[in-house]
């Protein structure tokens, strides 16, 4: 099976295309499109089961999968359309495709009264295609046709309602954040060309450590560069402002793009170019710094926000750089193992939020109401109407906030106990784990404060309204419940061995993480007791977080949007998101503009070149006498006629 | 396939039958009743294409040199002949003028109402003198195809135009006339010069190329003269203001022969005419790196500029002059790679320029506006519109996956090693082209529906489509699939770098030798 793996790709594609064309036809065949938008998922998720078992059987080196020349020029440039088949890719295929079955399934309650239904799952179907690509990619280039491709959809999917400005705002900021990364992606691809002569992973991973340095320029240099299209693509400080934005999408999509899968590509293009980041450890000291810095700064957002969606957006953005904490620290496979049971956890969230919404809108809708649907200072006592929706995200706050058994401990225990190991070397590493304990404590907090704002005390939206709220039908609750055994018991997967488990994620990603973790220091693990100690305290601080929260909202409970008064000091600067879009606006964006406008436009282009240069060189030449004359009168076709004409008459005459 | 096109003699007589057919049609235009003239334009055009895609199958990829080759004497006296042929760095631009001129009769179907039997005429004069300028091999005769287009397109925006039309129409002319004047001055003193050093008066190309060195005591006068008429052609910065004017007045059948084939022309002379002849100057590092500059600083500036573009047409004239910035930079990036690049672009821009123009002007057909701010959420009521100008406008920005990708990557990749530092510069224009561009489609297409003349504005119809589509496509495949483009121009792309390479200076990234590995 494993190479026709393109048909993975192959049949979210054709979806694409087919709920496409029903799209464009303006068909109202929903049960079609529903056939097609998740059957060409389920199709994908066939072909990775199927390919992953038998990538369990085989070897443990990767399959090149050759599909087409894409850009022979040269024996040194000669880029193929191939993938690549190993442990890694199939782990993400197999993510990418599990849980975008479970969203597309969601996503057929979810939009079902939409009227750009057919489009919603073309846009669907075919960013799973491009992120099949982007982990599949062989290459550096074939990764970035999927990198810019899931960039792409999600524009379209972020401003899917274009009607209201503020969505196709957010959309074009998504795309153009993202593309401020890209020039870091294409530079490097740039300068690994030109040092290394190739931009195959595998090749990468093979001349990387003959030809660069340990800790050389030129490898922290590209690493950097990487890692920019990282902290686009991935949310991360200086780029994370384009994903709270991204709410404006679907909230489905919110789950599947903006949180399970194409927001962690960054983590997984770290992974996969792992040799080179383990050569720089700069850079890999940047990583860390930067993630932990994002997973502090965006917890503290997310503790004032009251948009459901905003608080969990922000929360993604927080754990990516919990992520990004663990691929710094080198440990690659932590980084991966959070990757995907924050896919379960976060994807759960996002869905149930959708069903809070999708209930809040019907209900509101119904009653009259013009209150806002995200809103949780509207919401309240949810759980007796939504008893399923509260238990599952219950669950997932339990993962999130990282109390065991549940997934989401195993995996952020891990890359706090590796940063604290690495503080032992570095005290930068040791900053970066009281940074993460302390988002920690803070994401323990938001979801208490979330869960109990939306499904704890009294409805606060009016009881007209509370008599409408309904449980989300089974097509959206049953992914629900998938995802909240995911986010129960995913830490399975890589149980650590003290507590007897085998370590599976770690083993089965260690021919890729090898290479790179030949060339990084050895460091001792934490002793058993130390060990201990630092579990307990992580569970302690998931504990007290958790409590805090609960309590703190509900006594006294929060007020409705008309009574709350307005925020002040600290509390209304992490409401407002301590300003950074506003900065941006002020500091690069209007003054890039106004540059644009006045200098260059105006001033360089219509008055230095047209005016003062062409104007002027015209009217020397009218000066000049005749040819002017007959400028000024329009006469030049004539000029230039008479010219070609009598130029070819003469030379006839002459010639004969 | 090949050995049909081959029974029936197909590379002898192809050339000449694509330049003759449309002059031969003007006649007929004026002879035949009115409403015949677009009929009459769209069989020509499409009796060349049919005639002009054999030959994608009977151009041989291996041959570097020149193909279905003529020599025949015009006027002996003076070392003019009737000389054509086609090589890989032609092949393609021959092939994107005959593969465009159908569309762009049927594109123009409705959009013309007065004076039709002048406007198809000139439309078809205008296809013979674009043709002829990259088959001719004669320097005579390069002239006169290149100066015989100037008279077509200035009626065309003179006439056709819209309101601004004749201030246009003239500048176009002017600019372009006074550096084509600089090159036929060149162009005589190069062969008075090597004739009177090797005795044969000649504009033969491979003539003059075979003794160049005779003229490079003059190379850097003789190539500023060249380099004037292609720089005002391509267009590069600072000579680049009459192309948003020529393009906003021009009707829409005339701004996409403008981007498509008009632009080329340029970058074109320098591939084939201004570098390879004086390659000591061309390519020394001052000359190179002053060119290089002013092609990244072209890039850079004009799609900032387009970024505040209140109208559409100027818009993408902006983005053309950023778009031939690459071209330039791939030039003179002197690789195999950066030059092959160079041509793709040229390839890529056509199709998607050529696809921007076509949408605009059905807006303004139907709304006779091309302002920005008199659009907005038209994506409810045209979506098709909506997608193919989205679609259009990605592989504008260069989406990996679409044709515009493909082209600007091989450009930059290629030319780093010689200017790492411009070409960084060059490639911040990831964000300054996606910006101007989703800029725009956002305030036409997506955001409140605000102006309610575009109620009835109407989506594509069946004509429409059929233009549109061929347009898509290909810019899917070239994005997809470039190899069987870059197959039939690698042999000559190759061969052109062996010929400048003496002249080329060393890269300026330490660590690497000539053959490409590092050491």
């Amino acid at each position: 099976m494993i190479p026709f793996v393109w048909l993975a790709v192959l049949f979210p594609l054709l979806g694409a295309l087919v709920n496409g064309y029903l799209a464009a036809r303006g068909s109202h065949a929903k049960r079609l499109v529903s056939v097609v938008g998740v059957g060409s998922l389920v199709a994908a998720l066939a072909v990775t089961v199927a390919v992953f078992l038998e990538l369990r059987q085989g070897p443990e080196e990767s399959v090149r999968v050759m599909l087409w020349h894409w850009m022979p020029i040269t024996q040194r440039l000669n880029i193929d359309l191939a993938f690549q088949v190993d442990h890694l890719s199939v782990l993400m295929a197999l993510v990418i495709t599990g849980i975008g079955s479970l969203i597309h399934l969601f996503s057929v309650g979810y939009m079902h009264d939409d009227p750009g239904y057919a489009r919603y799952f073309a846009y669907l179907n075919l960013f799973v295609a491009f992120m099949l690509v982007l982990v599949l990619g062989a290459s550096l280039p074939v990764s970035f046709i999927g990198w810019e491709g899931v960039g792409l959809c999600s524009y379209l999917l972020i401003g899917f309602w274009f009607e209201v400005d503020a969505n196709s705002d957010a959309g074009k900021k998504a795309f153009l954040a993202n593309r401020v990364g890209d020039f870091g992606v294409l530079m490097a691809m740039f300068l690994l060309w030109w040092y290394l002569g190739t931009l195959e992973y595998a090749q990468i991973a093979q001349r990387a450590p003959a030809l660069f340095a340990l800790g050389g320029g030129t490898v922290t240099l590209i690493t950097m560069l990487i890692f920019l299209g990282c902290t686009g693509k991935s949310a991360q400080i200086p780029l994370f402002v384009w994903l709270p934005d991204a709410m404006a999408g679907p909230t489905p999509v919110s789950a599947l793009i903006h949180a399970a899968t194409m927001v962690t590509a960054g983590v997984f293009l770290v992974v996969r170019t792992g040799v080179l980041f383990a050569l720089a450890p700069a850079t890999l000291q940047l990583i860390a710094v930067i993630g932990a810095l994002t997973a502090f700064f965006a917890a503290t957002i997310g503790l004032k926000q009251n948009d459901i969606k905003k608080v969990l957006a922000y929360s993604t953005v927080s754990q990516l750089g919990y992520m990004f904490l663990g691929v710094g620290t080198g440990a690659f496979s932590s980084g991966i193992f959070h990757l995907v049971t924050h896919a379960f956890f976060k994807a759960l969230l996002f869905l149930g939020a959708g069903s809070v919404i999708h209930a809040m809108h019907g209900a509101l809708h119904h009653a009259h109401s013009a209150r806002d649907a995200q809103d949780m200072r509207n919401m309240g006592g949810l759980r007796r109407a939504m008893p399923w929706t509260f238990a599952l995200m219950a669950i997932a706050t339990l993962a999130i906030a990282g109390i065991p058994p549940f997934a989401g401990f195993w995996s952020k225990d891990e890359i706090l106990t590796m940063a604290f190991v690495r503080g032992q070397t570095s005290t930068v590493y040791l900053v970066c784990w009281l940074l993460g304990l302390a988002a920690a404590l803070m994401t323990a907090y938001y979801m208490a404060r979330l869960v109990a704002m939306t499904f704890l005390g009294e409805f606060r939206g009016g009881s007209d309204v509370e008599s409408g709220l309904h449980e989300a039908p089974w097509i959206m609750t049953g992914p629900l419940l998938v995802l909240g055994v995911l986010s129960a018991f995913g830490g399975w997967l890589n149980l650590p061995e003290f507590v007897g488990g085998h370590e599976t994620i770690h083993r089965w990603l260690e021919p890729i993480t090898a290479p790179a973790d030949a060339l990084l220091p050895v460091l001792a693990p934490p002793h058993g007791s130390t060990e201990m100690l630092l579990i307990v305290g992580a569970i302690a601080i998931g504990v007290i977080g958790l409590l805090l929260g609960l309590r703190m909202t509900l006594t006294p409970a929060p007020l409705t949007p008309e009574l709350a008064p307005p925020e002040r000091g600290l509390a209304r600067l992490l409401l407002e998101k301590y300003r950074i879009d506003e900065l941006y606006q002020r500091v690069i964006i209007g003054p890039l503009v106004w540059i644009s406008r006045r200098v260059l436009a105006d001033g360089v282009d219509q008055l230095l070149i047209d005016r003062i240069g062409v104007g002027g060189t015209a009217r020397v030449a009218q000066g000049l006498g005749w040819l002017g004359s007959r400028l000024q009168n329009g006469q030049v076709a004539l000029y230039v006629t008479m010219f070609a004409v009598g130029a070819v008459i003469i030379l006839q005459v002459l010639a004969r | 396939m090949i050995q049909f096109l081959a029974s029936i003699g197909y590379e002898q007589w192809i050339i000449h039958v694509l330049l003759l057919l449309p002059l031969l049609a003007i006649p007929l235009i004026l002879i035949f009743p009115v409403r015949a003239a677009r009929w009459i334009a769209l069989s020509v055009a499409l009796i060349e294409l049919v005639l002009g895609l054999g030959l994608w199958w009977a151009f041989d990829p291996a041959n570097p040199g020149m193909q279905f080759v003529t020599d025949a004497a015009w006027l002996p006296q003076f070392g003019i002949g009737y000389r054509v042929g086609i090589d890989g760095i032609s092949v393609l631009m021959v092939l994107l003028s005959v593969v465009m001129m159908p569309l762009v009769v049927w594109g123009s179907w409705r959009a013309i109402d007065q004076k039709q039997r002048g406007f198809y005429a000139l439309l078809l004069a205008l296809k013979t003198g674009m043709l002829g300028v990259f088959v001719s091999t004669d320097l005579f005769l390069f002239y006169t195809f290149w100066e015989l287009l100037l008279i077509p397109m200035y009626f065309l925006i003179g006439i056709w135009g819209s309101s601004n039309r004749l201030y246009a129409a003239t500048k176009f002319v002017v600019y372009t006339f006074v550096g084509s004047l600089l090159m036929l001055v060149a162009i005589v003193w190069m062969v008075w010069t090597v004739g009177r050093a090797t005795g044969t008066y000649s504009f033969a190309y491979q003539n003059l190329l075979e003794h160049a060195e005779v003229m490079a005591p003059w190379g850097g006068w003789l190539f500023v003269a060249f380099a004037l008429a292609f720089a005002v052609k391509v267009p590069l910065f600072p000579f680049h203001t009459w192309l948003p004017d020529a393009h906003t007045e021009a009707p829409t059948a005339g701004s996409i022969d403008l981007a498509v084939i008009l632009l080329k022309m340029g970058t074109y002379g320098f591939l084939r005419f201004a570098i390879p002849f004086f390659p000591a100057f061309a390519l020394s590092r001052t000359t190179g790196l002053v060119v290089a500059s002013l092609a990244v600083i072209g890039i850079v500036y004009a799609a900032l500029v387009a970024m505040v573009q209140p109208d559409l047409k100027r818009l993408v004239a902006y983005s053309s002059v950023s778009h031939l910035g690459f071209v330039m930079l791939g030039i003179w990036g002197s690789t195999v790679e950066s030059v092959q690049g160079a041509i793709l672009v040229m390839v890529s821009h056509g199709l998607s320029t050529g696809a921007l123009f076509f949408i605009i002007g059905m807006l303004y057909e139907r709304r006779h506006t091309r302002k920005i701010a008199d659009f907005g959420g038209l994506a409810r009521v045209a979506p098709l519109m909506a997608t193919a100008f989205t679609i259009t406008a990605f592989s504008s920005i260069g989406l990996p996956g679409l044709n515009g990708f493909i082209g600007e990557f091989l450009v930059l990749i290629g030319s780093f090693g010689r200017y790492p530092w411009l070409v960084a510069a060059a490639a911040t224009v990831v964000v300054f082209s996606a910006a101007y561009l989703l800029w725009a489609t956002q305030r036409v297409f997506f955001n409140r529906f605000t102006n309610p003349l575009n109620e009835g504005i109407g989506d594509l119809n069946v004509r429409e489509i059929a233009v549109m589509t061929p347009l898509i496509l290909a810019m899917l495949w070239i994005g997809l699939y470039p190899a069987p483009l870059l197959r039939r121009t690698e042999a000559a792309a190759r061969r052109y770098i062996e010929l400048i390479e003496p002249h080329l200076p060393a890269a300026s990234l330490p660590g690497i030798t000539t053959s490409g590995m590092k050491p």
